[in-house]
């Protein structure tokens, strides 16, 4: 329209009438040139600039386009529409440059809702790159596909969804997850399909992964918690390697299982230490009680794992990590143990206002309840004058949650000061305050009452104002001794001034007139002066002190009264007139009034409940701490309530999980079947995994003690106790490996911290950790030799931290000799060119001690051996560490497909095979797993023919492939083949494996 | 989880807004400005405000709000801490985090509040990763990219995402291997008017900027390790290491970063590094006020007190100030009455003052109360815990890399307030006499 008026206009003024869409710049100078039609101009202008980059866009040079497209995400910056661009931007979408694409990615996602039809023309771009072999371009492309909220390609993203969930790429898999919430929000029908999909993400071990599925569970399905169960200890055990944010999600949804699972811990404590909660929990303590007495409270093992696993997140530098494992404490945590989380709660006040504020919140809450936590650090929610208002508040409060007999005096003598403070509104909630610890410490009151009293002569009015409103209050909880505060009061009356404050004393003097017989008429008399210009409540106070004053001292005040009354009737205020009516009605007696006037004094002077004082987070603990909820104590959208704790616990043997992946040599058998497997069948593998993963058992010790004493304790019946042996196979299966490789020197017991489970890549093809081979030591350095210093070695198989070529190697040092071995280290190595990760100079081992340290040597890919000394203070002893070949190997996982396929690739000069006889002995598959997994660090590759199997790996310096194959003929005989480019690693391995399987 | 940001600057307007769900029309920002009118101070208006459909959630930095707009239930730590993030980010992306910068970089910062945040859920926030995804803009590279059309979009690929330490990003090389190490500590006091000290407590950080080829695995020892009484880490810290060893294990991000955080036991006393006499006086019935202030170094271990600022908030009665400092200006705001002293450098030999008088509104009654004194300082190559580094170790690589460490203490919080404790004013003596005359 504007374009059209502009024209016409410009005709008037310009011989050659110029249309917008020229763009030209003698054009819009002319534009600018009609005074009077400003805003039509600047109108004009903005479509004129847009037909501007619309050709930009259309041009053929890169350049061009993308400055047009910068412009366009300013403008959608701003605000302003750049919807009717869509058709030249999305042309753009397949752009071979990076940036380009990126922001036709975000202008895509910002007007595809607007403009539908035309967004789906840009659909199967992305389903194009969703192939891509570039997980990267994968994953983008799914994002963009899922956020372009278009409920026609629902369909498209569902399957989208479905192949990504599936991805070889822990972040192709983590998208997946962010876009099932996209497609719940866009299309919630889809919820059923989506379920499974986070099904079969939760099982996902990837650490990259579970935060965002978690998210996903919390967003679509909160309720179905029988999802969870299986993933309880894989997720109690990721934890401290996933990410910070989804460490958020992740702990807050397992603080809801904990409470649905697990029964209360605080049952026992409960009556002798922490008698002052009782109220608050007595609720549930009743129907446990009779619990409590049949037997003593055992925490369930997979409780303390949660609690045990989130503790060294404290530490975390994220605030939102923080208050998660505080309120998961809080919730969960057996009382005495809750306190662990006051020290971290506190450091977090030194962070920016916006968190101070929060955290405040959640301590006042937690502080009504547990003054005993948050007492040591009472000068740490000292005000200081550069708080923000509701900082200082906040303050206050847990300040006043926090006063007893002990420090009430340290307390009240900070609280004078910030009665001082210049800052009204906080000196006048310190008021507040120092009522409530009045109320709540029976000590103090009097002292308290008294320091209000001499707040009444402040010169601020505020101040004094509050003292009276507090002061009232006071005194109603205990009137009788207080005749001559009101006293002082009434002759403070003069010069009070705030309304509120002088309505107080007139209520004050009302209520209590009996005690101030002469002073009260007096203080009437000179309402009855001013009544007409005080302001309303004090107006309605009057009408109020009048009609007790009529009631008990009827003689000396009836004719004020009458007057006040009368003055009443007038005023302008309806309000007043109603009450001055009804007051008039029910004190004097007349002859309509009837029956209600017998009752006037009962009704008016009637003794009233004294008003609590009461802290203002009194009800806040109906929420979960740390949620939003809390924070503005309403309930929001979305807030999942917290359960209660069950009364009995439900079946704990839910969560146990069969092993299913890291290990092909125990769970071949139960690998198909492990699913459904019932816990008669369990039994077996978790003897048979008990063994085999020996190795491992040292890491859990912990919680096997804790499964011990659950045996001995617990009679649980006789189903429950039977899969009890394999509850924790699961956890050495992650934290085994990863210890090892961080956490060299300390023999720890708890599963690791800060490393990441995420399985490394190369090649696509996935280097999966370790199996549990049995494990072979080597000798380093024999006592005798070593002058009572011994040292082990053993390959455990797994990535070597300090470098990806190095291969990791455990050393076990021990002291046998009768005096403590100092300062044990790594000398001089050769050959020179020999690269040796050493582990960390060990100060001094105690005698009969002995230390695990682990190395990393990069052997290059060759059995020479790696020659080093091995020092101690006083000696030198050399030694050396030769590798098998199958140690140089890394172990992978491949399809059938991929193994034929990069088989196919390796013949000729790099095949090597054999024929071999077979000790009968190794028939059987599983044994023949066994025998290759001794010999070399391998994956097994699943196989669909009987008579095959195959095994791959990588060598550990170069990446190279190292496939085996081995093919059963009729008899014992079986041909062996290895396919690798490293032709001497190849008959070396040959030879090795040929040794194993004949031997039985 | 996080629907919509908006950008709202000290003025109101609102200069930025960015969606990663469906559109919130920002005329949502209507009941945080209503908010914003009620508080009087720009600090105080509440992080979280409930809508009606929505709840806003904002942080205040460099006097820009940044307001995320929550559509459900959430941790609101959460989105703060994020929020945070963000602005730490743009901070190190674009040296400074203002208007201007902002606006300057709106695309950057399109980009990155891309990359940061999937449907409201945070993606990548390791400024590691970022800064492989999207380059910061340098003068040099704004210049390059007008010239050749090149971007600042990372060609790579941000593989630091998957690898098994996804803060450091892969392939670093430098020529000059250097690790530098800051340790810096802040005193946070609250000092009365005779010098005896309420509460004190010392909060540091170890910033440090490593610029290390390779995957080096550093380790850092204290000499005194008890000290620290709480810690809180970067995840590249191996937490296991530091139970049992005290020793901090890791393998660092590139650039920047900030190793640890602590906090001093308050069972350790606290050395006060400088002392204050101040003597502010009003007469009743007079317009003078006398203002008399001289500061002195205290327990400095020899290292001098630099960078002195003396501020302090004056009675709303006090019209102006005339003021005599010995040493450095001071400035007094009439309109907000603070009145700040940029001392400099304490000379024990000749100690700083201010003296002189100040005119009072004419009429007024006394001011009933003394202004507290806020007071910063710096001194370096102390760190007032006596905290010391013993050694660092690399593992991992070859080279020798420079080490260095840096030692600071600054003024947190760091106020003197301006009665005696016990305050006579209200002490149970006087109340009790004034029972009395009640009686």
């Amino acid at each position: 329209m504007y374009k059209h008026e502009l024209s016409s206009n410009l005709k008037t003024y310009n011989p050659k009438p110029q249309g917008c869409s020229s763009s030209s710049s003698a054009g819009r100078a002319a534009h600018l040139l009609i005074g009077g039609l400003v805003v039509q101009s600047l109108a004009a202008q903005s479509a004129c600039l847009n037909e501007d980059l619309k050709e930009m866009l259309e041009s053929n040079k890169e350049s061009l386009k993308l400055e047009a497209m910068k412009r366009i995400v300013g403008l959608i910056a701003k605000g302003k529409s750049a919807s009717e661009l869509f058709p030249a931007v999305v042309k753009n979408v397949a752009s071979k440059n990076i940036e380009l694409k990126k922001l036709v990615y975000v202008y895509l996602v910002r007007y595809a809702e607007k403009q539908q039809d035309l967004a789906l023309l840009s659909i199967s771009t992305f389903q194009r790159a969703l192939k891509d072999p570039n997980q990267f371009i994968r994953a983008s492309a799914l994002r963009v596909l899922s956020s372009i909220r278009v409920p026609i390609i629902v369909p498209i993203m569902m399957l989208a969804i479905k192949e990504a969930a599936a991805d070889l790429s822990p972040y192709v898999r983590k998208t997946s997850a962010h876009a099932i919430q996209k497609l719940y929000s866009l299309d919630p029908d889809q919820k059923e399909q989506l379920i499974e999909v986070i099904e079969k993400l939760l099982k996902d071990k990837s650490t990259l992964v579970a935060g965002s599925v978690v998210m996903a569970f919390e967003e679509v399905c909160p309720d179905r918690i029988d999802l969870i169960h299986k993933n309880y200890r894989k997720l109690c055990n990721l934890l401290v390697d996933v990410e910070e944010w989804g460490q958020v999600v992740i702990i807050s949804m397992l603080t809801r299982y904990a409470r649905t699972q697990f029964t209360s811990p605080w049952t026992e404590v409960r009556g002798a230490e922490f008698d002052e909660n009782k109220a608050f929990y007595d609720s549930d303590s009743e129907e446990k009680k009779d619990q409590t007495e049949a037997k003593p409270y055992i925490m369930d093992p997979d409780h303390r794992l949660l609690l045990r696993n989130t503790k060294p997140l404290l530490q975390s530098r994220n605030t939102a990590v923080v208050m998660a494992v505080a309120q998961l404490y809080w919730h969960l945590a057996p009382k005495h143990e809750v306190s662990i989380v006051t020290k971290s709660l506190v450091r977090l006040l030194r962070s920016h206002r916006e968190v101070q504020y929060i955290v405040l919140q959640n301590i006042a809450t937690m502080s009504i309840q547990r003054k005993g936590m948050f007492e040591p650090f009472i000068k740490s929610f000292y005000v200081r004058s550069t708080d923000a208002t509701h900082i200082k508040t906040l303050k206050l409060e847990i300040l006043t949650n926090l006063a007893n007999e002990a420090n009430i005096s340290t307390i009240l003598r900070e609280f004078q000061t910030y009665v001082k403070s210049q800052d009204k509104a906080f000196a006048a909630a310190t008021i507040q305050a120092i009522g409530r610890c009045a109320t709540n410490i029976s000590e103090v009151t009097d002292t308290c009452l008294n320091g209000l009293v001499l707040l009444l002569s402040n010169r601020d009015e505020t101040v004094v104002a509050e003292s009276i409103v507090v002061i009232k209050k006071l005194l109603q909880t205990q009137p009788t001794q207080h005749g001559d505060i009101i006293k002082h009061m009434a002759k403070l009356f003069d010069n009070v001034t705030v309304p509120m404050a002088r309505a107080s004393i007139l209520w004050l003097m009302g209520e209590y007139c009996e005690k101030v017989p002469k002073i009260a008429p007096d203080v009437l008399r000179k309402m009855a002066k001013t009544f007409t210009a005080e302001e309303d409540i004090v107006k309605l106070q009057t009408v109020n002190l009048a009609a007790k004053l009529y009631l008990t001292n009827s003689k000396q005040t009836k004719l004020l009264t009458q007057y006040i009354l009368n003055l009443g009737k007038y005023d302008q205020n309806y309000d007043i007139r109603d009450r001055t009516r009804f007051i008039r009605q029910l004190i004097v007696p007349n002859e309509k009034s009837g029956a209600l006037s017998k009752y006037a004094r009962r009704i008016l002077l009637a003794p009233k409940p004294a008003p609590g004082l009461e802290s203002a987070f009194k009800d806040r603990d109906r929420y979960q701490l740390g949620t939003l909820s809390h924070s503005l104590n309403l309930k929001a959208t979305g807030y999942q309530e917290l359960p209660d704790w069950p009364a009995v616990a439900p079946d704990q043997s839910v969560r146990n999980v069969e092993i299913v992946e890291p290990c092909p040599c125990v769970c071949t058998e139960s690998g198909s079947e492990s699913e459904e497997e019932s816990s008669e069948d369990s039994e077996k593998t978790s003897s048979d995994s008990g063994k085999s993963s020996s190795g491992s058992e040292k890491s859990s010790s912990e919680s096997e003690s804790d499964q011990k004493k659950k045996k001995k304790t617990k009679k649980a019946p006789q189903k429950k106790s039977k899969p009890a042996g394999d509850r924790y196979t699961e956890i050495p299966a992650v934290c085994h490996n990863l210890k090892h490789c961080l956490f060299p020197q300390n023999d720890s017991k708890k599963p690791t911290f800060r490393t990441s489970g995420i399985s490394l890549f190369y090649m696509s093809f996935q280097v999966t950790t370790s199996s549990f081979g049995p494990l072979k030591t080597y000798e380093l350095l024999h006592h005798m030799t070593g002058k009572g210093l011994s040292a082990k070695y053993h390959f455990p198989r797994q990535p070597c931290l300090y470098q990806p070529s190095m291969v990791a190697v455990q050393v076990i040092l021990t002291n046998s000799s009768d005096h403590a071995l100092e300062e044990i280290h790594i000398g001089d190595q050769s050959p020179a060119s020999l690269n040796i990760h050493c582990f960390n100079t060990i100060e001094r081992l105690e005698p009969g001690a002995s230390v695990t340290v682990s190395m990393g040597i990069d052997f290059s890919d060759s059995t020479q051996a790696a020659n080093f000394q091995l020092c101690t203070k006083e000696d030198q002893f050399s030694v050396s560490i030769q590798p098998a070949v199958g140690e140089l190997l890394m172990a992978s996982t491949m399809t059938e497909q991929d193994f034929c396929k990069e088989q196919g690739k390796l013949q000729g000069m790099n095949e090597a095979s054999a024929t071999i006889t077979m000790a009968t002995a190794n028939a059987s598959r599983q044994a023949i797993n066994k025998q290759v997994l001794s010999v070399a660090n391998v994956g097994e590759v699943p196989s669909s023919q009987n008579n095959f199997s195959r095994f791959a790996g990588q060598t550990v310096s170069s990446r190279a492939l190292v496939l085996v194959s081995l093919e059963l003929s009729e008899s014992s005989g079986a041909l062996l083949t290895i396919n690798t480019e490293k032709s001497v690693m190849a008959s070396m391995l040959l030879q090795d494996l040929k040794q194993a399987l004949a031997q039985a | 989880m996080i629907h919509s940001l908006f950008l709202i600057n000290a003025s109101g307007d609102i200069f930025l807004e960015k969606h990663w769900k469906s559109v919130v029309s920002r005329s949502v920002c209507d009941y945080f400005f209503e908010a914003q009118e009620r508080a009087t101070e720009p600090e105080n208006v509440p992080p979280v405000i409930p809508t009606p459909h929505h709840y806003l959630i904002s942080v205040l930095r460099h006097h820009i709000y940044f307001v995320a707009v929550i559509q459900s239930e959430v941790p609101p730590l959460f989105v703060i801490e994020f929020l945070h993030r963000v602005v730490d980010t743009f901070q190190d992306y674009f040296g400074v985090c203002t208007e201007a910068a902002i606006k300057d970089n709106v695309v950057v910062v399109y980009e990155l509040l891309e990359e940061m945040l999937d449907n409201g859920f945070p993606l990548a926030t390791e400024s590691n990763i970022l800064k492989e995804l999207i380059k910061p803009p340098t003068i040099l590279r704004t210049m390059v990219n007008t010239i050749t059309g090149s971007t600042n979009v990372g060609e790579q690929l941000p593989t630091g995402q998957l690898s098994v330490v996804p803060w450091r990003r892969t392939g670093v090389k430098y020529t000059n291997n250097e690790a530098y190490f800051d340790v810096v500590e802040e005193i946070d006091a609250i000092i009365d008017k005779s010098g005896s000290t309420i509460t004190a407590e010392i909060q540091g950080v170890i910033d440090a900027c490593v610029k290390l080829t390779g995957m080096p695995d550093l380790t850092l020892s204290f000499m005194n390790p008890r000290l620290l009484d709480d810690v809180s880490f970067h995840p590249c810290v191996r937490f296991k290491r530091w139970e049992a060893e005290r020793i901090l294990s890791f393998i660092p991000p590139d650039g920047n970063f900030r190793l640890l955080s602590y906090h001093v036991s308050s069972q350790n006393l606290v050395a006060i590094p400088v002392y204050v006499k101040h003597n502010i006086t009003f007469r009743e019935g007079s317009s003078q006020g006398r203002f008399d202030l001289t500061l002195g170094p205290k327990q400095t271990m020899g290292k001098a007190v630099e960078s002195v600022l003396v501020s302090s908030q004056l009675p709303r009665g006090v019209l102006n100030a005339n003021l005599n400092p010995s040493q450095g200006t001071y400035t007094f705001d009439p309109v907000t009455k603070l009145l700040t002293w940029d001392v400099g450098k304490i000379n024990p030999q000749k100690l700083p003052s201010l003296k002189g008088t100040m005119s009072l509104q004419a009429g007024a009654s006394k001011p009933d109360e003394n202004p507290t004194i806020n007071i910063q300082f710096k001194i370096q190559q102390m760190a007032i815990s006596g905290l010391k580094v013993n050694r660092l170790d690399m593992y991992g690589e070859k080279y020798k890399p420079f080490k260095g460490i840096k030692y600071m203490t600054k003024a947190g919080k760091f106020q003197i307030c301006p009665y005696n404790t016990p305050f006579t004013g209200f002490s149970l003596t006087v109340l009790t006499n004034q029972i009395h005359v009640f009686r």
